[in-house]
Protein backbone atom coordinates (compact mmCIF):
# COMPACT_ATOMS: atom_id res chain seq x y z
CA UNK A 1 0.00 0.00 0.00
CA UNK A 2 1.42 3.35 -0.95
CA UNK A 3 1.46 5.85 1.92
CA UNK A 4 1.05 9.56 1.40
CA UNK A 5 4.31 10.41 3.16
CA UNK A 6 6.32 8.55 0.52
CA UNK A 7 5.93 11.59 -1.67
CA UNK A 8 7.51 13.70 1.09
CA UNK A 9 10.44 11.28 1.40
CA UNK A 10 10.97 11.42 -2.35
CA UNK A 11 10.88 15.21 -2.31
CA UNK A 12 13.43 15.25 0.51
CA UNK A 13 15.79 13.12 -1.55
CA UNK A 14 15.36 15.39 -4.57
CA UNK A 15 16.14 18.49 -2.51
CA UNK A 16 19.26 16.84 -1.12
CA UNK A 17 20.43 15.81 -4.58
CA UNK A 18 19.82 19.29 -5.88
CA UNK A 19 21.95 20.63 -3.03
CA UNK A 20 24.58 18.05 -3.95
CA UNK A 21 24.65 19.23 -7.56
CA UNK A 22 25.07 22.85 -6.43
CA UNK A 23 27.91 21.85 -4.11
CA UNK A 24 29.61 19.83 -6.87
CA UNK A 25 29.38 22.73 -9.24
CA UNK A 26 30.73 25.12 -6.60
CA UNK A 27 33.79 22.93 -6.02
CA UNK A 28 34.44 22.55 -9.74
CA UNK A 29 34.16 26.27 -10.42
CA UNK A 30 36.18 27.21 -7.36
CA UNK A 31 39.12 24.98 -8.19
CA UNK A 32 39.12 26.22 -11.78
CA UNK A 33 39.12 29.80 -10.58
CA UNK A 34 42.50 28.90 -9.02
CA UNK A 35 43.90 26.72 -11.80
CA UNK A 36 42.84 29.11 -14.58
CA UNK A 37 43.34 32.32 -12.57
CA UNK A 38 39.74 33.20 -13.35
CA UNK A 39 38.48 35.94 -11.05
CA UNK A 40 34.98 35.97 -12.53
CA UNK A 41 34.56 32.29 -11.80
CA UNK A 42 35.61 32.89 -8.21
CA UNK A 43 32.98 35.62 -7.95
CA UNK A 44 30.32 33.22 -9.28
CA UNK A 45 31.08 30.72 -6.54
CA UNK A 46 30.69 33.38 -3.87
CA UNK A 47 27.42 34.64 -5.36
CA UNK A 48 25.90 31.19 -5.58
CA UNK A 49 26.75 30.03 -2.06
CA UNK A 50 23.59 31.40 -0.38
CA UNK A 51 21.50 28.91 -2.37
CA UNK A 52 23.38 26.01 -0.75
CA UNK A 53 22.81 27.50 2.71
CA UNK A 54 19.11 28.05 2.03
CA UNK A 55 18.76 24.42 1.05
CA UNK A 56 20.45 23.31 4.26
CA UNK A 57 17.85 25.17 6.30
CA UNK A 58 14.99 23.86 4.22
CA UNK A 59 16.19 20.26 4.36
CA UNK A 60 16.64 20.39 8.13
CA UNK A 61 13.13 21.78 8.43
CA UNK A 62 11.74 18.95 6.32
CA UNK A 63 13.67 16.36 8.33
CA UNK A 64 12.24 17.57 11.63
CA UNK A 65 8.72 17.56 10.24
CA UNK A 66 9.03 14.09 8.74
CA UNK A 67 10.34 12.65 11.99
CA UNK A 68 7.64 14.35 14.09
CA UNK A 69 4.68 13.61 11.87
CA UNK A 70 5.19 10.17 10.45
CA UNK A 71 6.79 7.92 13.11
CA UNK A 72 9.26 6.62 10.54
CA UNK A 73 10.79 3.22 11.10
CA UNK A 74 13.64 1.09 9.77
CA UNK A 75 14.84 2.10 6.30
CA UNK A 76 12.71 5.26 6.24
CA UNK A 77 14.12 6.39 9.60
CA UNK A 78 17.71 5.65 8.59
CA UNK A 79 17.18 7.46 5.31
CA UNK A 80 15.97 10.64 7.01
CA UNK A 81 18.78 10.55 9.58
CA UNK A 82 21.33 10.00 6.81
CA UNK A 83 19.89 12.95 4.89
CA UNK A 84 20.22 15.14 8.00
CA UNK A 85 23.91 14.27 8.25
CA UNK A 86 24.67 14.50 4.53
CA UNK A 87 22.95 17.90 4.55
CA UNK A 88 25.64 19.21 6.90
CA UNK A 89 28.49 17.71 4.91
CA UNK A 90 27.21 19.31 1.71
CA UNK A 91 26.96 22.69 3.39
CA UNK A 92 30.52 22.36 4.65
CA UNK A 93 31.64 21.41 1.14
CA UNK A 94 29.99 24.62 -0.03
CA UNK A 95 32.00 26.54 2.57
CA UNK A 96 35.22 24.86 1.44
CA UNK A 97 34.41 25.83 -2.15
CA UNK A 98 34.02 29.43 -1.03
CA UNK A 99 37.39 29.26 0.73
CA UNK A 100 38.99 27.94 -2.45
CA UNK A 101 37.34 30.69 -4.50
CA UNK A 102 38.61 33.34 -2.08
CA UNK A 103 42.11 31.93 -2.46
CA UNK A 104 41.51 32.14 -6.20
CA UNK A 105 40.70 35.83 -5.92
CA UNK A 106 43.90 36.47 -3.99
CA UNK A 107 46.17 34.24 -6.05
CA UNK A 108 45.23 35.97 -9.29
CA UNK A 109 47.33 38.97 -8.26
CA UNK A 110 50.54 36.92 -8.18
CA UNK A 111 52.53 35.12 -10.87
CA UNK A 112 52.03 31.37 -10.96
CA UNK A 113 54.38 29.59 -8.54
CA UNK A 114 54.83 26.47 -10.70
CA UNK A 115 52.96 24.45 -13.28
CA UNK A 116 49.96 22.84 -11.58
CA UNK A 117 50.27 19.07 -11.63
CA UNK A 118 49.19 17.62 -8.30
CA UNK A 119 46.51 20.16 -7.58
CA UNK A 120 44.41 19.29 -10.67
CA UNK A 121 44.83 15.59 -9.86
CA UNK A 122 43.77 16.15 -6.28
CA UNK A 123 40.74 18.20 -7.29
CA UNK A 124 39.68 15.56 -9.81
CA UNK A 125 39.88 12.92 -7.12
CA UNK A 126 37.91 15.00 -4.63
CA UNK A 127 35.24 15.82 -7.22
CA UNK A 128 34.98 12.15 -8.20
CA UNK A 129 34.58 11.16 -4.57
CA UNK A 130 31.75 13.67 -4.19
CA UNK A 131 30.04 12.55 -7.36
CA UNK A 132 30.33 8.86 -6.53
CA UNK A 133 29.14 9.27 -2.95
CA UNK A 134 26.00 11.04 -4.20
CA UNK A 135 25.52 8.45 -6.94
CA UNK A 136 25.81 5.78 -4.26
CA UNK A 137 22.99 7.55 -2.42
CA UNK A 138 20.76 7.63 -5.50
CA UNK A 139 21.41 4.01 -6.44
CA UNK A 140 21.63 2.77 -2.82
CA UNK A 141 24.96 1.29 -3.92
CA UNK A 142 26.93 0.12 -0.88
CA UNK A 143 29.85 -1.15 -2.99
CA UNK A 144 30.30 2.23 -4.64
CA UNK A 145 30.16 3.91 -1.23
CA UNK A 146 32.85 1.57 0.11
CA UNK A 147 35.01 2.37 -2.89
CA UNK A 148 34.79 6.08 -2.09
CA UNK A 149 36.06 5.39 1.42
CA UNK A 150 39.20 3.79 0.02
CA UNK A 151 40.12 6.84 -2.06
CA UNK A 152 40.40 9.18 0.93
CA UNK A 153 43.97 8.02 1.62
CA UNK A 154 45.04 9.02 -1.90
CA UNK A 155 43.65 12.51 -1.36
CA UNK A 156 45.49 12.82 1.95
CA UNK A 157 48.73 11.70 0.33
CA UNK A 158 48.40 14.26 -2.45
CA UNK A 159 47.84 16.97 0.10
CA UNK A 160 51.05 15.98 1.92
CA UNK A 161 52.93 15.91 -1.38
CA UNK A 162 51.69 19.37 -2.31
CA UNK A 163 52.60 20.75 1.13
CA UNK A 164 56.15 19.38 0.85
CA UNK A 165 56.68 20.70 -2.64
CA UNK A 166 55.32 24.16 -1.90
CA UNK A 167 57.31 24.40 1.34
CA UNK A 168 60.51 23.79 -0.56
CA UNK A 169 59.51 26.45 -3.13
CA UNK A 170 58.86 28.95 -0.35
CA UNK A 171 62.17 28.17 1.31
CA UNK A 172 63.96 28.65 -2.01
CA UNK A 173 62.32 31.97 -2.98
CA UNK A 174 60.50 34.23 -0.52
CA UNK A 175 58.78 36.11 -3.38
CA UNK A 176 56.48 33.14 -3.96
CA UNK A 177 55.30 32.89 -0.37
CA UNK A 178 51.93 34.66 -0.88
CA UNK A 179 50.89 32.52 -3.83
CA UNK A 180 52.33 29.29 -2.43
CA UNK A 181 50.56 29.85 0.87
CA UNK A 182 47.22 30.20 -0.92
CA UNK A 183 47.87 26.95 -2.77
CA UNK A 184 48.59 25.19 0.50
CA UNK A 185 45.23 26.44 1.78
CA UNK A 186 43.52 25.19 -1.37
CA UNK A 187 45.09 21.75 -0.93
CA UNK A 188 43.87 21.73 2.65
CA UNK A 189 40.35 22.69 1.51
CA UNK A 190 40.36 19.89 -1.08
CA UNK A 191 41.45 17.38 1.52
CA UNK A 192 38.52 18.46 3.71
CA UNK A 193 36.17 18.07 0.77
CA UNK A 194 37.46 14.52 0.40
CA UNK A 195 36.71 13.95 4.09
CA UNK A 196 33.17 15.22 3.68
CA UNK A 197 32.64 12.97 0.66
CA UNK A 198 33.86 10.10 2.83
CA UNK A 199 31.31 11.05 5.49
CA UNK A 200 28.57 11.01 2.87
CA UNK A 201 29.63 7.54 1.75
CA UNK A 202 29.55 6.31 5.35
CA UNK A 203 26.05 7.72 5.77
CA UNK A 204 24.92 5.96 2.59
CA UNK A 205 26.15 2.64 3.97
CA UNK A 206 24.25 3.29 7.20
CA UNK A 207 21.15 4.23 5.26
CA UNK A 208 21.17 1.13 3.05
CA UNK A 209 22.30 -1.64 5.39
CA UNK A 210 22.17 -0.10 8.85
CA UNK A 211 25.87 -0.51 9.70
CA UNK A 212 27.65 2.42 11.20
CA UNK A 213 31.14 2.25 9.65
CA UNK A 214 32.35 5.59 10.96
CA UNK A 215 35.78 5.45 12.60
CA UNK A 216 36.45 1.89 11.48
CA UNK A 217 39.49 0.88 9.40
CA UNK A 218 38.82 0.57 5.65
CA UNK A 219 39.53 -3.17 5.57
CA UNK A 220 36.98 -3.85 8.31
CA UNK A 221 34.14 -2.10 6.50
CA UNK B 1 15.50 33.79 -2.78
CA UNK B 2 13.85 30.93 -4.63
CA UNK B 3 14.55 32.55 -8.00
CA UNK B 4 18.28 32.83 -7.31
CA UNK B 5 18.49 29.14 -6.45
CA UNK B 6 16.65 28.18 -9.62
CA UNK B 7 19.02 30.35 -11.64
CA UNK B 8 22.04 28.45 -10.43
CA UNK B 9 20.50 25.05 -11.04
CA UNK B 10 22.55 23.12 -13.60
CA UNK B 11 20.10 21.51 -16.01
CA UNK B 12 22.73 19.20 -17.43
CA UNK B 13 23.26 17.47 -14.15
CA UNK B 14 22.17 13.85 -14.56
CA UNK B 15 21.29 13.38 -10.92
CA UNK B 16 18.71 16.10 -10.75
CA UNK B 17 16.59 15.90 -13.84
CA UNK B 18 13.45 16.79 -11.89
CA UNK B 19 12.53 20.47 -12.01
CA UNK B 20 13.32 22.15 -8.72
CA UNK B 21 10.56 22.72 -6.21
CA UNK B 22 10.42 26.29 -4.89
CA UNK B 23 12.56 26.62 -1.80
CA UNK B 24 10.62 26.87 1.41
CA UNK B 25 7.55 24.64 1.45
CA UNK B 26 4.44 26.75 1.82
CA UNK B 27 3.33 27.06 5.41
CA UNK B 28 -0.40 27.53 5.45
CA UNK B 29 -2.12 29.02 8.38
CA UNK B 30 -5.84 28.93 8.98
CA UNK B 31 -6.00 32.67 8.35
CA UNK B 32 -4.95 32.29 4.73
CA UNK B 33 -7.55 29.73 3.83
CA UNK B 34 -11.31 29.93 3.23
CA UNK B 35 -13.27 28.68 6.21
CA UNK B 36 -16.05 26.15 5.99
CA UNK B 37 -16.99 26.50 9.64
CA UNK B 38 -16.36 29.09 12.28
CA UNK B 39 -16.91 28.61 16.00
CA UNK B 40 -17.10 31.73 18.16
CA UNK B 41 -17.18 31.89 21.95
CA UNK B 42 -18.81 28.50 22.33
CA UNK B 43 -19.85 27.47 25.83
CA UNK B 44 -21.53 24.12 26.37
CA UNK B 45 -23.41 22.74 29.35
CA UNK B 46 -24.58 19.28 30.33
CA UNK B 47 -27.27 20.41 32.77
CA UNK B 48 -25.49 22.70 35.20
CA UNK B 49 -22.03 21.38 34.39
CA UNK B 50 -20.09 23.44 31.91
CA UNK B 51 -17.91 21.32 29.66
CA UNK B 52 -16.76 23.71 26.93
CA UNK B 53 -15.37 27.12 27.81
CA UNK B 54 -15.30 29.94 25.27
CA UNK B 55 -14.07 27.87 22.36
CA UNK B 56 -13.03 29.75 19.23
CA UNK B 57 -12.07 27.63 16.24
CA UNK B 58 -11.77 27.97 12.46
CA UNK B 59 -12.32 24.93 10.28
CA UNK B 60 -10.59 25.42 6.94
CA UNK B 61 -12.33 24.25 3.78
CA UNK B 62 -11.08 21.02 2.22
CA UNK B 63 -8.54 20.38 4.94
CA UNK B 64 -8.36 17.86 7.76
CA UNK B 65 -8.64 19.39 11.22
CA UNK B 66 -7.89 17.12 14.17
CA UNK B 67 -9.11 17.58 17.74
CA UNK B 68 -6.78 15.95 20.27
CA UNK B 69 -6.55 15.92 24.01
CA UNK B 70 -6.84 13.64 27.03
CA UNK B 71 -10.05 11.81 27.90
CA UNK B 72 -12.76 14.15 29.07
CA UNK B 73 -11.24 17.25 27.48
CA UNK B 74 -14.39 17.98 25.49
CA UNK B 75 -13.23 17.09 21.99
CA UNK B 76 -16.15 14.75 21.24
CA UNK B 77 -18.55 17.21 22.86
CA UNK B 78 -17.24 19.93 20.58
CA UNK B 79 -17.48 17.71 17.51
CA UNK B 80 -21.08 16.84 18.24
CA UNK B 81 -22.14 20.47 18.36
CA UNK B 82 -21.08 20.84 14.72
CA UNK B 83 -24.07 18.89 13.47
CA UNK B 84 -26.22 19.48 16.55
CA UNK B 85 -25.99 15.87 17.69
CA UNK B 86 -25.95 17.18 21.24
CA UNK B 87 -29.67 17.90 20.82
CA UNK B 88 -30.32 14.16 20.98
CA UNK B 89 -29.41 14.38 24.67
CA UNK B 90 -31.64 16.00 27.26
CA UNK B 91 -30.57 19.04 29.27
CA UNK B 92 -27.79 20.22 27.02
CA UNK B 93 -27.35 23.86 26.25
CA UNK B 94 -24.92 25.95 24.32
CA UNK B 95 -24.15 29.63 23.92
CA UNK B 96 -22.03 31.25 21.26
CA UNK B 97 -22.09 30.81 17.53
CA UNK B 98 -21.33 28.07 15.04
CA UNK B 99 -21.36 29.11 11.39
CA UNK B 100 -21.41 26.88 8.34
CA UNK B 101 -20.47 28.89 5.25
CA UNK B 102 -21.38 31.99 7.17
CA UNK B 103 -24.83 30.75 8.27
CA UNK B 104 -25.71 30.05 11.89
CA UNK B 105 -26.33 26.30 12.18
CA UNK B 106 -28.74 26.78 15.07
CA UNK B 107 -31.10 28.64 12.78
CA UNK B 108 -31.17 25.95 10.09
CA UNK B 109 -33.39 22.91 9.71
CA UNK B 110 -31.50 20.24 11.59
CA UNK B 111 -32.22 17.43 9.11
CA UNK B 112 -30.94 19.49 6.20
CA UNK B 113 -27.92 20.45 8.31
CA UNK B 114 -27.09 16.82 8.98
CA UNK B 115 -27.10 16.16 5.25
CA UNK B 116 -24.49 18.85 4.78
CA UNK B 117 -22.49 17.68 7.79
CA UNK B 118 -22.13 13.91 7.95
CA UNK B 119 -20.83 11.88 10.85
CA UNK B 120 -18.95 8.64 11.35
CA UNK B 121 -18.70 7.12 14.80
CA UNK B 122 -16.16 5.13 16.71
CA UNK B 123 -17.85 1.78 16.40
CA UNK B 124 -18.82 0.92 12.83
CA UNK B 125 -22.62 0.99 12.82
CA UNK B 126 -23.94 -0.15 9.45
CA UNK B 127 -27.67 -0.58 9.18
CA UNK B 128 -28.96 -4.17 9.36
CA UNK B 129 -29.38 -4.11 5.60
CA UNK B 130 -27.45 -5.03 2.51
CA UNK B 131 -24.32 -3.16 1.55
CA UNK B 132 -26.22 -1.54 -1.31
CA UNK B 133 -29.13 -0.46 0.87
CA UNK B 134 -26.83 1.01 3.50
CA UNK B 135 -25.54 3.47 0.96
CA UNK B 136 -28.83 3.91 -0.91
CA UNK B 137 -30.88 4.58 2.23
CA UNK B 138 -29.89 8.23 2.62
CA UNK B 139 -30.27 8.79 -1.11
CA UNK B 140 -33.78 7.37 -1.14
CA UNK B 141 -34.85 9.34 1.92
CA UNK B 142 -33.66 12.54 0.29
CA UNK B 143 -35.47 11.75 -2.93
CA UNK B 144 -32.43 11.16 -5.08
CA UNK B 145 -33.03 11.83 -8.75
CA UNK B 146 -30.97 9.99 -11.28
CA UNK B 147 -29.42 6.53 -11.18
CA UNK B 148 -29.29 5.09 -7.69
CA UNK B 149 -26.85 2.40 -8.84
CA UNK B 150 -24.43 5.01 -10.12
CA UNK B 151 -24.70 7.05 -6.95
CA UNK B 152 -24.09 3.98 -4.77
CA UNK B 153 -21.09 2.95 -6.84
CA UNK B 154 -19.71 6.49 -6.71
CA UNK B 155 -19.91 6.59 -2.92
CA UNK B 156 -18.39 3.16 -2.52
CA UNK B 157 -15.54 4.15 -4.83
CA UNK B 158 -14.98 7.36 -2.89
CA UNK B 159 -14.74 5.28 0.27
CA UNK B 160 -12.21 2.94 -1.42
CA UNK B 161 -14.55 -0.01 -0.87
CA UNK B 162 -16.05 -0.64 -4.31
CA UNK B 163 -13.52 -3.22 -5.53
CA UNK B 164 -13.99 -5.27 -2.38
CA UNK B 165 -17.80 -5.33 -2.41
CA UNK B 166 -18.92 -4.87 -6.02
CA UNK B 167 -19.74 -8.55 -6.41
CA UNK B 168 -21.79 -8.81 -3.23
CA UNK B 169 -23.74 -5.60 -2.95
CA UNK B 170 -26.88 -7.43 -1.91
CA UNK B 171 -25.17 -9.26 0.93
CA UNK B 172 -25.59 -8.10 4.52
CA UNK B 173 -23.30 -5.35 5.67
CA UNK B 174 -22.65 -7.42 8.80
CA UNK B 175 -20.64 -9.86 6.72
CA UNK B 176 -17.92 -7.26 6.23
CA UNK B 177 -14.83 -6.94 8.43
CA UNK B 178 -14.59 -4.10 10.95
CA UNK B 179 -12.45 -1.98 8.66
CA UNK B 180 -14.78 -2.59 5.71
CA UNK B 181 -17.83 -1.77 7.83
CA UNK B 182 -16.26 1.51 8.82
CA UNK B 183 -15.52 2.36 5.20
CA UNK B 184 -19.13 1.45 4.44
CA UNK B 185 -20.23 3.95 7.08
CA UNK B 186 -18.02 6.53 5.40
CA UNK B 187 -19.58 5.65 2.03
CA UNK B 188 -23.02 5.97 3.58
CA UNK B 189 -22.14 9.41 4.92
CA UNK B 190 -20.66 10.46 1.59
CA UNK B 191 -23.68 9.31 -0.41
CA UNK B 192 -25.58 12.55 0.26
CA UNK B 193 -22.50 14.60 -0.70
CA UNK B 194 -21.85 16.41 2.55
CA UNK B 195 -19.63 19.47 2.67
CA UNK B 196 -18.22 18.41 6.01
CA UNK B 197 -17.45 14.98 7.41
CA UNK B 198 -17.11 14.58 11.15
CA UNK B 199 -15.30 11.49 12.42
CA UNK B 200 -15.26 10.60 16.09
CA UNK B 201 -12.30 8.27 16.70
CA UNK B 202 -13.09 6.35 13.53
CA UNK B 203 -10.16 3.92 13.83
CA UNK B 204 -10.09 3.08 17.55
CA UNK B 205 -11.85 -0.21 16.96
CA UNK B 206 -9.74 -1.17 13.95
CA UNK B 207 -6.46 -3.00 13.28
CA UNK B 208 -3.39 -1.10 12.00
CA UNK B 209 -3.86 -1.98 8.33
CA UNK B 210 -7.52 -0.95 8.28
CA UNK B 211 -6.51 2.20 10.13
CA UNK B 212 -3.86 2.97 7.50
CA UNK B 213 -6.38 2.45 4.70
CA UNK B 214 -8.83 4.82 6.31
CA UNK B 215 -6.14 7.42 6.93
CA UNK B 216 -5.10 7.33 3.27
CA UNK B 217 -8.77 7.56 2.35
CA UNK B 218 -9.26 10.72 4.43
CA UNK B 219 -6.30 12.36 2.72
CA UNK B 220 -7.87 11.68 -0.66
CA UNK B 221 -11.34 12.74 0.47
CA UNK B 222 -10.27 16.13 1.70
CA UNK B 223 -9.93 17.33 -1.90
CA UNK B 224 -13.70 17.67 -2.03
CA UNK B 225 -14.73 17.54 1.59
CA UNK B 226 -13.86 19.34 4.80
CA UNK B 227 -12.91 16.84 7.48
CA UNK B 228 -12.89 17.14 11.26
CA UNK B 229 -11.56 14.18 13.18
CA UNK B 230 -11.46 13.53 16.89
CA UNK B 231 -8.71 11.14 17.89
CA UNK B 232 -7.06 10.10 21.11
CA UNK B 233 -4.19 8.80 18.99
CA UNK B 234 -2.07 11.88 18.49
CA UNK B 235 0.23 10.09 16.06
CA UNK B 236 -2.80 9.68 13.85
CA UNK B 237 -3.48 13.40 14.09
CA UNK B 238 0.15 14.03 13.13
CA UNK B 239 -0.03 11.70 10.12
CA UNK B 240 -3.32 12.77 8.71
CA UNK B 241 -4.30 16.31 9.62
CA UNK B 242 -3.43 19.74 8.27
CA UNK B 243 -4.47 21.57 11.44
CA UNK B 244 -4.62 20.33 15.01
CA UNK B 245 -6.53 21.68 17.98
CA UNK B 246 -5.35 20.61 21.42
CA UNK B 247 -8.01 20.68 24.13
CA UNK B 248 -7.79 20.39 27.88
CA UNK B 249 -10.68 20.40 30.41
CA UNK B 250 -13.05 22.05 28.00
CA UNK B 251 -10.68 24.72 26.78
CA UNK B 252 -9.01 25.06 23.43
CA UNK B 253 -5.39 25.38 24.48
CA UNK B 254 -3.68 25.55 21.13
CA UNK B 255 -4.67 25.53 17.49
CA UNK B 256 -1.95 25.47 14.85
CA UNK B 257 -0.90 23.90 11.56
CA UNK B 258 -0.07 20.30 12.38
CA UNK B 259 3.65 20.42 11.47
CA UNK B 260 4.09 23.38 13.77
CA UNK B 261 2.09 21.97 16.68
CA UNK B 262 4.04 18.73 16.67
CA UNK B 263 7.50 20.26 16.27
CA UNK B 264 7.30 23.61 18.11
CA UNK B 265 4.05 23.87 20.07
CA UNK B 266 3.41 27.32 21.48
CA UNK B 267 1.83 26.20 24.77
CA UNK B 268 3.76 24.19 27.40
CA UNK B 269 0.63 22.12 28.10
CA UNK B 270 0.55 21.03 24.47
CA UNK B 271 4.22 20.12 24.68
CA UNK B 272 3.61 18.10 27.86
CA UNK B 273 0.77 16.19 26.18
CA UNK B 274 2.44 15.40 22.87
CA UNK B 275 5.72 14.33 24.50
CA UNK B 276 3.78 11.89 26.66
CA UNK B 277 4.61 13.68 29.89
CA UNK B 278 1.07 14.65 30.67
CA UNK B 279 -0.69 13.13 33.66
Amino acid sequence: MERHFEKDLEELKERLLWMGSLAERAVHQAIHSVLDADEKLARTVLDEEPAINELQLEIDDRVVQLLALYQLMAADLRFVLAVARINNDLERIGDQAVNIAQSGQRIVRHPRVKPYVDLPRMSELAEEMMRDSLNALVRKDVDLAKEVLKRDDQVDQLRDQIFRELLSYMMGDSAVVFAAFELILVAKNLERIGDHATNIAEDVIYMVVGSDVRHSAPDRR
Amino acid sequence: MAASARQVFAKENPMTSVPPIPIGASKETAQDLPLRMKVTDLNFYYGKVQSLFKVNLNIATNRVTALIGPSGCGKSTLLRTFNRMHETLAHTRLTGQILLDGDDILRQDVTRLRRRIGMVFQRPNPFPKSIYDNVAYGLRVNGHKGSLNEAVEHSLRRAALWEEVKDRLNKSAYGLSGGQQQRLCIARALAVDPEVLLLDEPCSALDPISTAKIEELLIQLKENCTIVIVTHNMQQAARVSDFTAFMLTGELVEFNPTPQLFTTPTDPRTEAYITGRFG
